[in-house]
């Protein structure tokens, strides 16, 4: 057995943190070996020595049986090793070739020979089933395909070893899935991937080993045929994990949020959300799912108040909201857990205190006559920090910035159920958080139903909309094709309409042909 | 390091080594830095290192003097900076905030305290108007800031000269005629205890405009507004905030603080009101003060002082045979300095870890 990389005894040190104590990974060429663990449990250190960005404190990295130091990223590019970061680094007005040749740009004299680059980027993205069209803009390709521009980035340098940051993250449903089959495809091709993950589903799809990382320390190295995600989510947390959502049956009474008939316009300034009506109850969660980009961000916007409708009308506890302003509907009982949690849901540059107080600032006990209350803004911290246990280094009075994606997920989740709004609505509530910190989501957002508060959940991860809603709505192209019992449907099912080949209206003159939704 | 320790040691060592570059560059020239540092010195402090002479209290008002607008500009870049809006609108808002003080100075007639604090009002209202008016731009057309204030800045400077050439009436088309004692901040007590400089009352607005800045950003509510504005736009919209109020709001307080600079000059430093050649640079002067002061009311009281300090220090120089040139690039080597402070902080952390061992610890 052969290993085509070794990292041994590898400790690095941080300021106040040991980041990797210890850790050995050995992969097999012609493998997709998994790196899992939580947030901060030190995968993405141990990726970056190995890619030179920093240097180990002790410990030794050998390369095809050989020792080497990596000293910095142009060493590793060197030894065949590449990275496809998880934001990825592409010059959104170049086209797929300039990207990849950026800085190794083929010459004819003076000139670059534009025409041999692409001729090449063709070839490798044939050879890998990669499918990208060496001319097209980033800018215009999706980010499934971007993401492939920075896996032909690799192979255009011919990276022998490729590290996959995150990768799904960023993906649709069959986006994903694409992206299994295409590293299956490098592997059969001699390729291997190191692939860091918290997802546990993928890595069971398509890892052959997988080594648990938990607070900078090697939990353990396992074959993944031989494991199960519930035993790879304990190593990964430390203790059992409950994958199955525990909830009681829903118990829906008055309706609190209807939408009647909306039509929005989305920034191309087409139709975004054409004709919908939607209704959620008291005391139930309705998920919203749908590719990416089929009109759930112009819909929230619309509830939220952030775009102006076209036509039609929005009710919240029977009182017509269409036309009010963001604070209006906010005081009225509208909560909100925004997508982009750093863009909208926080001010990074603000204490956890001062974030907890967004809504109410002006108001008592926040505020007397205009000027702030600083201990009362303290107290308000220190109760959410304690009753929705928001980790932070100093208390009220962390940055936001310097917080944990799951803890500022935490903090939002916290001021947003403390106003206690009656329609909640909730958009991608975990993404990019580990496990234990989903799993704490998605028990508050159901106690929040019991208490029968109206909750429309937007997401686009569908094991997250059929494990915590009791109805689903299916959107595609700006449409509802369909509303189904969360009891009684299937992803199969799911998937269909949210590609628009199936709609369960019960009207059968709407059938549509299937259309291919992106390209 | 943690970032208040950092807010107050970056400044230092960029100021550090500002006179580092200064002195390297005096020692090229073929003089003694030595000299140099004596002549800043006494522009301080009014004492004379070299000559040993007693204090001379009047270098200290002059160099008080110099301070004054260029705190009040300061103040007026960083109140819009903290709403995330890059003004360089001070300069035409002082001399806006000039006319309209000229104005009130000549056209009423009024008892002291009555008068003086309406030449000042109508100085601080001037700027705080000219200052809406890229606000309003902004807010509602998305029109750029920097644009609009540049723009506005050759618009003030000419309409001042207009008004004072053509509607007051200039006494030698260089100044108007002298304004009522009533109008004044002329202190005969302020003189008196440094030697007949022409330190004058004017302090006492500079120093209210200090606390009420850092009152307004870190106490009201509405400064918790601007600063939510300022940092991330986008959340404070989502929270319900009025974004383009705040704008506005924002931009005319800066406008106000500028201009109300441009009345302490205008009934302070001078008693006419007076045609402007060409910009006096107290708007640039105000944005490297406000950048060294990090954007807070006490930092830019001390930037404002060090500057002005410098500012005053350049005739002194002159006088021991060290080009005047060298203090304004000593000033503009601080700023340069500041600018770099992510690259001071890296040399600094890369030194601390050298020296403490890590430990281990819990990750939040």
């Amino acid at each position: 057995m052969s290993y085509i990389v070794e990292m041994l005894h590898i400790t690095k040190d941080f300021p106040g943190i040991r980041a990797n104590d210890d850790i050995t990974l050995q992969i097999e060429e012609r493998s997709i070996h998994a790196l899992l663990g939580e947030n901060g449990a030190g995968k993405s250190t141990l990726m970056s020595i190995l890619f030179g960005l920093y240097q180990p404190d002790s410990g030794s990295i050998r390369v095809r049986g050989k020792e080497v130091k990596i000293s910095d990223p142009n060493v590793a590019t060197s030894l065949g090793i590449g990275m496809v970061h998880q934001h990825f680094k592409l010059v959104h007005n170049f086209t797929v070739t300039e990207n990849i040749i950026l800085g190794i740009e083929p010459r004819k004299g003076p000139v670059i020979d534009i025409r041999a680059a692409e001729q090449k980027v063709e070839e490798i993205s044939k050879l890998y089933g990669l499918a990208v069209d060496p001319r097209a803009k980033i800018e215009e390709i999706s980010v499934g395909m971007q993401q492939r521009v920075e896996i032909l980035k690799m192979l255009y340098r011919d990276a022998e070893i490729l590290i996959f940051d995150e990768p799904t993250a960023v993906l649709t449903p069959q986006e994903i899935h694409d992206l299994m089959q295409i590293m299956r495809r490098l592997v059969a091709e001699g390729k291997t991937i190191l692939l860091i993950t918290h997802k546990l589903k993928e890595i069971k799809e398509v890892a052959d080993v997988c080594t648990v990382l938990r607070r900078g320390k090697l939990v353990s190295t396992v074959p993944v045929a031989e494991t199960d995600e519930e035993k790879m989510a304990e190593m990964m947390v430390g203790r059992q994990v409950s994958f199955h959502v525990d909830k009681g049956p829903a118990r829906p009474a008055n309706e609190l949020l209807r939408i009647e008939n909306l039509n929005v316009k989305n920034v191309k300034g087409v139709l975004g959300v054409k004709n919908l009506s939607l209704s959620v109850r008291a005391g139930e969660i309705l998920g919203l799912c749908g590719i990416e980009g089929n009109g759930q961000t112009e819909l929230v916007y619309a509830i939220t108040g952030l775009t102006k409708v076209e036509s039609g009308r929005i009710f919240l506890k029977d009182k017509d909201i269409t036309h009010l302003s963001i604070k209006e509907r906010i005081d009225l009982g509208l909560g909100h857990i925004p997508e982009d949690r750093q863009k909208y849901g926080l001010v990074l540059d603000f204490t956890l205190g001062e974030n907890f107080i967004i809504h109410n600032y002006y108001e008592k006990p926040f505020a007397d006559h205009g000027i702030l209350r600083k201990k009362a803004i303290l107290e308000n911290a220190q109760r959410l920090i304690r009753e929705f246990d928001v980790r932070s280094g100093q208390g009220a009075m962390t940055p936001a910035r310097a917080m944990s994606g799951g803890n500022q997920q935490k903090a939002i989740l916290a001021r947003e159920i403390d106003r206690s709004p009656e329609v909640f609505l909730v958009v991608q509530p975990t993404r990019g958080l580990d496990v234990g910190a989903i799993e704490y989501i998605h028990k508050r957002i159901i106690e929040e139903r019991d208490k029968n508060k109206a909750i429309l959940l937007v997401s686009l991860e569908l094991d997250e909309i059929m494990d915590v809603s009791d109805r689903i709505a299916v959107i595609y192209n700006g449409e509802i094709v369909g509303i189904v019992d969360a009891a009684a449907t299937n992803e199969n099912e799911l998937g269909l309409m949210m590609s628009g080949a199936l709609r369960k209206t019960g009207d059968a003159s709407s059938h549509r042909a299937h259309e291919t939704v992106r390209v | 390091m943690t970032a208040r320790k950092e807010k107050i040691v970056l400044p230092l060592i960029a100021v550090l080594l500002g006179f580092v570059l200064g002195s390297l560059i005096v020692t090229l020239t073929g003089r003694s830095p030595l000299s140099m540092f004596a002549a800043i010195i006494k522009g301080f402090s009014g004492i004379d290192i070299i000559n040993r002479q007693p204090i001379n209290t009047r270098y200290i008002g002059e160099f008080i003097i110099q301070a004054m607008p260029i705190i009040l500009t300061g103040l007026s870049f960083a109140f819009a900076s903290r709403t995330g809006l890059f003004s360089i609108g001070a300069e035409g808002q002082l001399m806006i905030g000039s006319i309209s003080a000229t104005a009130v100075a000549l056209l009423v007639e009024a008892p002291k305290v009555v008068h003086l604090p309406l030449v000042l009002l109508a100085g601080i209202l001037g700027g705080a108007l000219w200052g809406a008016i890229p606000g309003i731009l902004k807010a509602r057309y998305n029109v750029h800031e920097v644009v609009v204030t540049i723009m506005m800045n050759y618009i003030a400077l000419h309409f001042n000269n207009f008004v004072i050439l053509h509607i007051f009436g200039s006494v030698d088309r260089v100044k108007t005629a002298p304004f009522p004692e009533t109008a004044l901040l002329k202190s005969p007590f302020l003189q008196s205890i440094t030697r007949q400089s022409r330190l004058n009352w004017g302090i006492i607005p500079v120093i209210l405009a200090v606390v009420i800045f850092s009152f307004i950003i870190n106490k009201t509510t509405f400064g918790y507004s601007l600063r939510a504005v300022g940092y991330n736009k986008e959340a404070a919209r989502f929270a319900g905030m009025k974004v383009s109020r705040n704008i506005v709001a924002s931009m005319a307080i800066a406008g106000a603080f500028a201009g109300l600079a441009g009345a302490v000059i205008t009934v302070g430093t001078f008693n006419f009101g007076r045609v402007i050649q060409a910009a006096e640079g107290y708007g640039f002067d105000g944005i490297a003060v406000a950048l060294v002061g990090g954007n807070e009311a006490m930092g830019i009281l001390l930037a404002g002082l060090l500057f002005g300090g410098l500012k005053a220090a350049q005739p002194l120089m002159q006088s021991q045979g060290i080009p005047r040139e060298i203090a304004g690039i000593i000033q503009a080597s601080i700023v340069l300095f500041v600018a770099m402070k992510f690259g001071i902080k890296m040399v600094l952390d890369r030194f601390e870890r050298k020296q403490v061992p890590t430990t281990e610890g819990d990750r939040v």
